[in-house]
């Protein structure tokens, strides 16, 4: 209930901010598709993919999420609020671990910035971004090689984040995120239906009793899934439910003891980065938090 | 009678959760833990400054003036004793801000001033420590914001209904939160004059 409410509040405040945004003429936050973008058409999409497969891989190895961008300005802002907007908005990094990481290059403004997340503030700390930013990355940008200077700048990121004791990544996340879900509302409507429906039958009475077990299962699938004609199912299942618990009087102390078997299934479909959704496509873990470590170069 | 004390039961529960009182737990320690970041990355800002102070002063003749306006703001900054307690008192918190204010603003002429000493602008250590004060402002803006953000949600809940009656009733206040340093300063238009040339 008041993870709904915050996650309400969250898109309140992201639609806010975002509308405020675009109110002040600041440049708005691209669409996250993949892990190496650029809206300025300077790499070649051999070299675009290169990096993609690169990023991809060292997700794959160590589980970190690393996204570059390249765009034309970030004008009016400097390219730290910039990046500090891209980093609130895309959240990248894995949900329980918060190991992301952006490269952002502003070709016309002539700087770039490296923000780490929290998280790997201590592998990448402000001084060795701003000497990877000078000292591989700025030498290639000024000959105007932007594939080679973010190759390098990504070498020396990865071999830092290396370093770092972070978790391994999960292996191939086999289900998707929805079944879970599905499973914990079976679950839900196995076990507390039949023990609301005794709470009720026995303050309100049989006649009362079954409806409003009825009504309260519909509210809360509605709550869970907000679609409508689940709730309406869930409701009718509810109802159901309480209608055959009416026969088995002394099911309900019995049925405390057991609850083995679904003891450990976990949070609501937390744990995943999405990789595994929509055909190669790339989605962020939601669980990066970008603080304002990092730091800007220019070339 | 005990369906109708069940029926109590159920609506008490219903009421406590339907007025907010968890919303305000929720609101009031995230405003906290927010203030304590703030608070966090100004103190790392603070640690910076004796090392800062070091390295300019080995430069021969630093203007003594600038340096001295950062010690001193640095030190003025410092003794406020920032307790949890101060979120509850504006005028507090107004004086913490104009204080911290006071040293960023001194810190930044510093590093103007810098400009004019090419030794210490070539000095690695320096331009070490520059970097980390740039990621340390940034810092300190990042957890602004966020402190901002916190304290909005916790007072759009003080102050609407029906969640107002529960902030009555437990006599939650509204939080204080930041401003702009001076918002007199900033509604004029900065002068620029390129008549008269600077020695």
């Amino acid at each position: 209930m008041s993870t709904l409410l915050s996650r309400a509040l969250m898109a309140l405040v992201l639609g806010l901010a975002t509308a405020f945004a675009w109110a002040q003429g600041l440049q708005p936050v691209p669409e996250l598709r993949a892990r190496a973008m650029d809206l300025t058409g300077t790499l070649d999409a051999a070299a675009l993919q290169r990096i993609e497969e690169r990023l991809a891989g060292f997700e794959r190895e160590r589980g970190t999420q690393i996204v570059v961008l390249m765009v034309a300005s970030t004008a009016p802002e400097d390219i730290a609020d910039y990046t500090q907007r891209l980093g609130d908005a895309w959240k990248i990094g894995r949900r329980d671990v918060g190991d992301g990481l952006l490269f952002v290059i502003a070709k016309d403004d002539r700087r770039m910035r490296i923000a780490p997340a929290k998280t790997l503030e201590g592998a990448i700390p402000d001084l060795l971004a701003r000497r990877i930013l000078d000292q591989a990355v700025a030498p290639a940008l000024r000959q105007g090689d932007f594939a080679g200077g973010i190759d390098a700048g990504l070498t020396q990121i990865m071999a830092a984040v290396r370093g770092e004791a972070l978790p391994p990544p999960a292996p191939a996340p086999s289900t998707r995120r929805g079944a879970g879900e599905w499973t914990d509302a079976l679950v839900f409507l196995l076990f507390a239906v039949p023990m609301v429906a005794g709470f009720m039958r026995r303050a309100f009475g049989r006649g009362l009793g079954i409806p409003l077990t009825g009504a309260a299962t519909g509210v809360i699938a509605w709550l869970l899934t907000s679609v409508l004609w689940v709730a309406a199912g869930a409701a009718v299942l509810g109802m159901l439910v309480a209608v055959l618990a009416r026969f088995m009087p002394a099911s309900m102390p019995s049925s405390r003891g057991r609850g083995g078997p679904w003891g450990g299934s976990g949070g609501w479909g937390g744990g995943g980065f999405g990789g595994g959704r929509g055909g190669g496509g790339f989605s962020s873990g939601g669980g990066g938090n970008f603080g304002g470590g990092g730091a800007s170069g220019g070339w | 009678m005990r369906r109708l004390l069940s029926l109590l039961l159920l609506c008490a529960t219903a009421v406590l959760g339907g007025c907010g009182y968890n919303d305000f737990q929720r609101l009031d320690e995230e405003s906290r833990s927010a203030w304590a970041e703030v608070l966090n990355q100004y103190q790392r800002r603070a640690d910076l400054i004796p090392n800062i102070v070091a390295t300019v002063q080995g430069e021969a003749n630093f203007e003594r003036g600038t340096l001295e306006a950062v010690i001193n703001a640095r030190a003025k900054a410092t003794s406020i004793q920032a307790t949890p307690e101060l979120l509850n008192d504006p005028a507090a918190l107004q004086k913490f801000q104009a204080a911290q204010g006071e040293l960023g603003s001194a810190l930044s002429r510093l590093m103007v001033v810098v400009e004019q000493y090419p030794n210490l602008k070539a000095n690695q250590g320096f331009s070490d420590l520059r970097v980390q004060l740039e990621g340390t402002e940034n810092r300190i803006a990042v957890a602004r914001n966020r402190y901002i953000q916190a304290v909005q949600a916790y007072n759009v809940l003080a102050r609407s209904f029906p969640s107002n009656l529960t902030a009555m009733v437990f006599g939650y206040q509204p939080k204080a939160n930041f401003t702009v340093a001076d918002e007199a300063q900033i509604s004029q238009p900065p002068k620029v004059d390129f008549g008269t040339q600077k020695p």
